[in-house]
């Protein structure tokens, strides 16, 4: 590969990561802010009741072998 | 049993608006719990209060507390039935900067054998016009296990990772993948249960002797969730989360619901949800002999089980339109029922049989939330 080449290759490869890091934080939104009305709406909330689904988890933590990525806290055993 | 993990997770909580730029609602929860199965009933309080002040500060609270009654088939064959309680209260702050969202929480759970004490810290920041938020997670637990009647006393130290990503697809659709690694060190047994081993001595043909777990244990689980919004105002959602440690339990979970309000201000949902587990690999329901192996352990939470959830809840606006300071209210009720089938932990209340020839246990739980919410 010639160092032309290689020079032409590092440069496209500086300007994309200048390109996306400019714009990162302000990529043009394909879903606008006023297209958001059903994701606003409670009923798509994935967690709608914060106190039920944290004792929902306990209750599944406690008597299941599996653990995390749900979301759920809580401490202490109660798994008698 | 030695794996290095590299971990990640986004909780729940860091998805709940999908939006790191808002801080949570200002909120009132009280709710009440009931659980009801295998000869254990578990009961009790939980309240949870949210308020925001100074524009960028969400400060909560929470009171958690579980009034136990086992005659478990783990009791009852080993043990004596026994009651219990156990207080939990967390505290947490949210500070929202710009696009980023930090928290900082505190959870004290107390009971007369177990205390334990976690710390978690988190970040999370939309990004791409806020289509995308990120979240990271991390939590440090403390706790002290004991056991009744003695001075028993060991000490367990747990860490939780969490990386998370919720994801606006569409104007009607939510994606959200999470990770989470979690490693404990310590006594990680429980110190009431025992295992079983083949004893022709006795009459049974089977004596017990203590449980002997590994002291460390790393996991990691990873999810991912869609929630769609249907053309008639209504809510599906699909779940699945694969699990994998350093025990050799692996696991998996999946789950479907459906959310449906009507205009007269009630929501009504359903869900089912379906758990599956391998053993670990100290595992057994009998040993061959006494101190078979240096790992033993009879938890039945440890065997290969399933586990399947159905679950119909509904929720009534009691408050519509505002009342003083009260800006909406809701009354809601939820109940799962619950079944366990276990494939290789026998039910040791059936004697005069073959060792290892009881029939296999299962059971089946209630469980009943009734709680009513605020937002102020």
């Amino acid at each position: 590969m010639s160092a032309t080449k290689s020079l032409s290759i590092a440069r496209s490869v500086a300007l994309a990561a200048l390109v996306v890091a400019a714009t990162g934080c302000s990529v043009e939104p394909w879903v606008k802010p006023y297209e958001r009305d059903h994701l606003a709406d409670p009923i798509m909330s994935f967690d709608r009741d914060p106190v039920s689904s944290s004792y929902t988890g306990h209750v599944y933590e406690a008597r299941e072998g599996a653990r995390g990525a749900t979301g759920a806290a809580g401490g202490g055993c109660g798994c008698n | 049993m030695k794996r290095i993990v590299v971990m990640a997770l986004l909780s729940l909580a860091a998805m709940r608006t999908g939006m790191a730029g808002v801080l949570p609602e200002d909120r009132a929860d009280v709710l009440l719990h009931s659980y009801d199965g295998g000869g254990v009933t578990i009961q009790g309080p939980s309240v949870l209060v949210r308020k925001q002040f100074a524009q960028k500060f969400s400060v909560s609270g929470n009171h958690y507390v579980d009034k136990v009654s086992s005659a478990s088939i783990d009791v009852v064959t080993t043990a004596s039935p026994y009651e219990e309680e156990r207080k939990q209260n967390s505290i947490g702050l949210d500070y929202l900067h710009d696009r980023w969202m930090m928290n900082v929480g505190f959870t004290n759970s107390e009971e007369n054998d177990y205390k334990a004490e976690t710390f978690s810290f988190g970040v999370s920041q939309d990004i791409f016009g806020d289509l995308t938020t990120v979240s990271l997670g991390y939590s440090l637990g403390n706790d002290v296990v004991g056991r009744r009647g003695t001075n028993f006393s060991e000490d367990t130290q747990r860490q939780q990772y969490r990386l998370g990503v919720s994801q606006i697809l569409t104007k009607d659709l939510l994606l959200g993948v999470s990770f989470e690694a979690i490693t404990d060190e310590g006594f990680l047994n429980n110190p009431y249960r025992q295992v079983r081993y083949l004893d022709p001595t006795t009459p049974q043909g089977y004596s017990y002797e203590a449980e002997t777990y590994p002291r460390t244990r790393t996991s990691d689980a990873g999810s991912i969730r869609l929630r769609y919004y249907l053309p008639y105002r209504a809510a599906v959602h699909v779940e699945y989360r694969k699990y994998g440690d350093t025990w050799d339990i692996s696991a998996d979970t999946f789950e479907i619901g459906y959310t449906h309000p009507i205009e007269a201000g009630w929501v009504f949902e359903g869900k089912v949800r379906s758990y599956s587990q391998s053993k670990a690999d100290f595992y057994a329901d009998l040993f061959p002999r006494s101190e078979f192996q240096n790992f033993m352990a009879r938890d039945k939470e440890l065997s290969t089980f399933t586990s399947q959830t159905l679950r119909v809840g509904a929720s009534y606006d009691i408050v519509r339109g505002g009342w003083k300071f009260v800006e909406r209210g809701t009354v809601n009720v939820i109940l799962d029922h619950m079944l366990f089938d276990y494939e290789d932990f026998r039910d040791l209340r059936v004697t005069g049989v073959t060792p290892g020839s009881e029939p296999l246990y299962s059971f089946d739980a209630n469980v009943l939330q009734v709680f009513v919410s605020f937002w102020f």
